[in-house]
């Protein structure tokens, strides 16, 4: 059996599906992040100053790509698996010879394909508001390859897990969101009281902006090897559920 | 050959004369529903066998089983030799699935659809692309091979899942009521194509509710009752079991008496003819006494199919069963 061609399909399946459909999987990005360039950016930022040292433009730019890859590789798996298994074209997959770890990574790969294209139109978009600079091209290479596979696998696991497609809006709403939004993508998290400073050592998001961010304007508020440590162990625990619930059938099997 | 071909090769260490092999296979559901009652079945290489059985009876369980779609509870299953808890992979490897409901991306064009179940299989694309080409024409879809698979009608969903089966060229080929909601000539269609199948040598097991479809096609039969096997024999075997059989004659209108000796009939009008023939009576005595009295046999047919009497009456003796117990 030849893996890597199993592989190729189910990634080809899933980039296909996005760019099938990129008026509600591209665009809506780049409207949103559009605006917050204006509203946050040109109209607010201007009265804010500076951050970290630069204007404040400059400062959210990292954070908010990253926050359009986490959404877009979270909600392409969790959208896609979800969907596969509602109309039971998983069972495709699962009647095939496919080990469990091709369609973990099939799946992976095509939110990861997905993040990171969104990513990359809102970095395009943000040159129209800011100047980018760039401090290390590979730690943002390598920030944004394994946020996105973070993500896409928690995406996964809320799919995997759902009966419903309200389910597979909860944890983006409740959980995804609000981790986000106090993750450092609008503020350096030195400006909070110290007790806030140490509940914020515990949001994941925060050592993938901060490690973004440092890729970028060679800032952060956290260590560099550390974010990637805390990043390395979220993938190898989101791994790990991901292929046990995939192995005993959670949700996919009688 | 392909990668994907050259890992079908049959285990002759295990059992190399059977496509399936079942062992004391039970299934329990979450909520304590017992599917399967511990069955035994086995189906030789190269066969047409028929798994029959009225709803809820264990069919689809069975095929999820084998198909790994339904964890097994207790038992032993063994594809080519393979044993689906030790060799998971190389036994999928043999089996092509048609299941009862349309389980494809709705929204995928056809040409997509087959080309990555292939992929699943190992199939190179190449190669996809020219088997794919090969079974959308052979099943007349090929005028829709760019369509996504929601402007299909029933009848070419349920070829789409066919042809869908056939890209990896599986051993073995399981249909879950393939002709469910398919028009009569569309079904003959299918018929001549599973027959073509069966005559290269692919191992066809079907499910179907219509006992005409499984009497022609299939030459042995398992018929599955309230989880348990009540009858695996071969459909020659279980036909001998008929004690007998009714036929209507259509005859040429006739103003006569009619009189058939030794043989008990029943005149419906004045040109039908019902006749109960004994296994051990010939139809010939029929034609002889009515030829004799001017009177021209212009068609017959069976009452009821011959099976559907048989299924029948072992279903209602096994109900009776139960109900003794």
């Amino acid at each position: 059996m030849n893996n890597s061609i199993a592989l190729k399909s189910i990634l080809n399946k899933e980039v296909q599906r996005f760019l099938r459909i990129w008026v509600q999987t591209l665009v809506p990005p780049a409207i949103t992040i559009s605006l917050y360039f204006v509203i946050f950016g040109s109209l607010i930022g201007s009265r804010i100053g500076e951050m970290g040292g630069f204007d404040y433009m400059s400062f959210i730019v990292p954070g908010l790509i990253m926050m359009s890859v986490i959404t877009n590789s979270y909600s392409n798996v969790a959208s896609s698996f979800f969907s596969a298994k509602w109309q039971r074209n998983v069972e495709e997959m699962l009647v095939a010879p496919v080990p469990n770890w091709v369609i973990v990574a099939g799946y992976v790969g095509g939110g990861m394909a997905r993040g990171m294209l969104v990513g990359l139109i809102v970095t395009i978009v943000s040159l129209f508001f800011v100047d980018i600079q760039i401090h290390n091209v590979w730690i943002i290479i390598a920030t944004v390859s394994l946020t996105s596979a973070t993500f896409a696998l928690g995406g996964l696991i809320n799919a995997i897990f759902a009966g419903s497609f309200d389910d597979i809006s909860i944890i983006p709403t409740f959980v995804l969101t609000p981790l986000t939004y106090l993750g450092g993508v609008f503020y350096s998290i030195s400006l909070l009281p110290e007790f806030w400073q140490g509940v914020s050592q515990i949001n994941p998001i925060v050592y993938m902006v901060n490690a973004f961010r440092y890729g970028f304007l060679g800032i952060s508020d956290v260590n560099i090897t550390v974010a990637f440590a805390v990043i390395g162990v979220f993938i190898v625990t989101l791994f790990t559920i991901a292929m046990t619930l995939i192995s005993k059938g959670i949700g996919l099997r009688s | 050959m392909t990668q994907a071909l050259k890992t079908n090769a049959v285990n002759t260490d295990a059992s190399p004369t059977y496509a399936l092999e079942i062992t004391a296979l039970a299934k329990t559901y979450k909520g304590g529903f017992q599917a399967l009652k511990g069955i035994d079945l086995t189906v030789k290489q190269g066969d047409f066998f028929a798994l029959l059985g009225p709803n809820g009876a264990g069919k689809s369980t069975t095929i999820g089983v084998i198909t790994s779609l339904v964890n097994k509870s207790q038992g032993q299953v063994k594809v080519y030799g393979y044993d689906i808890d030790t060799d998971l992979e190389k036994a999928k490897s043999f089996i092509g699935l048609v299941p009862q409901e349309f389980n494809f991306n709705q929204f995928e064009p056809l040409t997509n659809i087959l080309v990555n179940q292939a992929g699943y299989y190992g199939v190179p694309k190449k190669i996809a692309l020219e088997r794919a080409e090969k079974y959308l024409k052979q099943l007349e879809l090929w005028d829709k091979r760019n369509a996504p698979a929601r402007e299909l009608s029933g009848g070419m969903k349920r070829r789409l899942m066919i042809a869908r089966a056939l890209m990896h060229e599986p051993q073995m080929l399981i249909l879950d009521e393939p002709t469910a909601g398919v028009d009569i000539e569309i079904r003959r269609g299918m018929w001549d194509f599973l027959r073509d199948l069966n005559n290269q040598g692919i191992t066809i097991i079907l499910t179907t509710h219509y006992l005409e479809e499984a009497e022609t096609l299939c030459r042995n039969i398992g018929i599955i009752d309230g989880g348990k096997i009540v009858e695996n024999t071969s459909m020659k075997g279980l036909l001998a079991q008929l004690d007998g059989e009714t036929f209507v004659l259509d005859l040429s209108p006739t103003q006569h008496q009619i009189s058939l000796e030794g043989i008990s009939y029943r005149v419906l009008d004045d040109h039908t003819l019902e006749v109960d023939l004994q296994k051990s009576q010939s139809l010939n005595s029929v034609f002889v006494q009515l030829s004799e009295q001017g009177i021209n046999v212009l068609s017959m047919r069976n009452k009821s199919n011959r099976l559907e009497a048989l299924f029948v009456n072992l279903i209602s003796n096994n109900e009776s069963k139960k109900e003794a117990s």
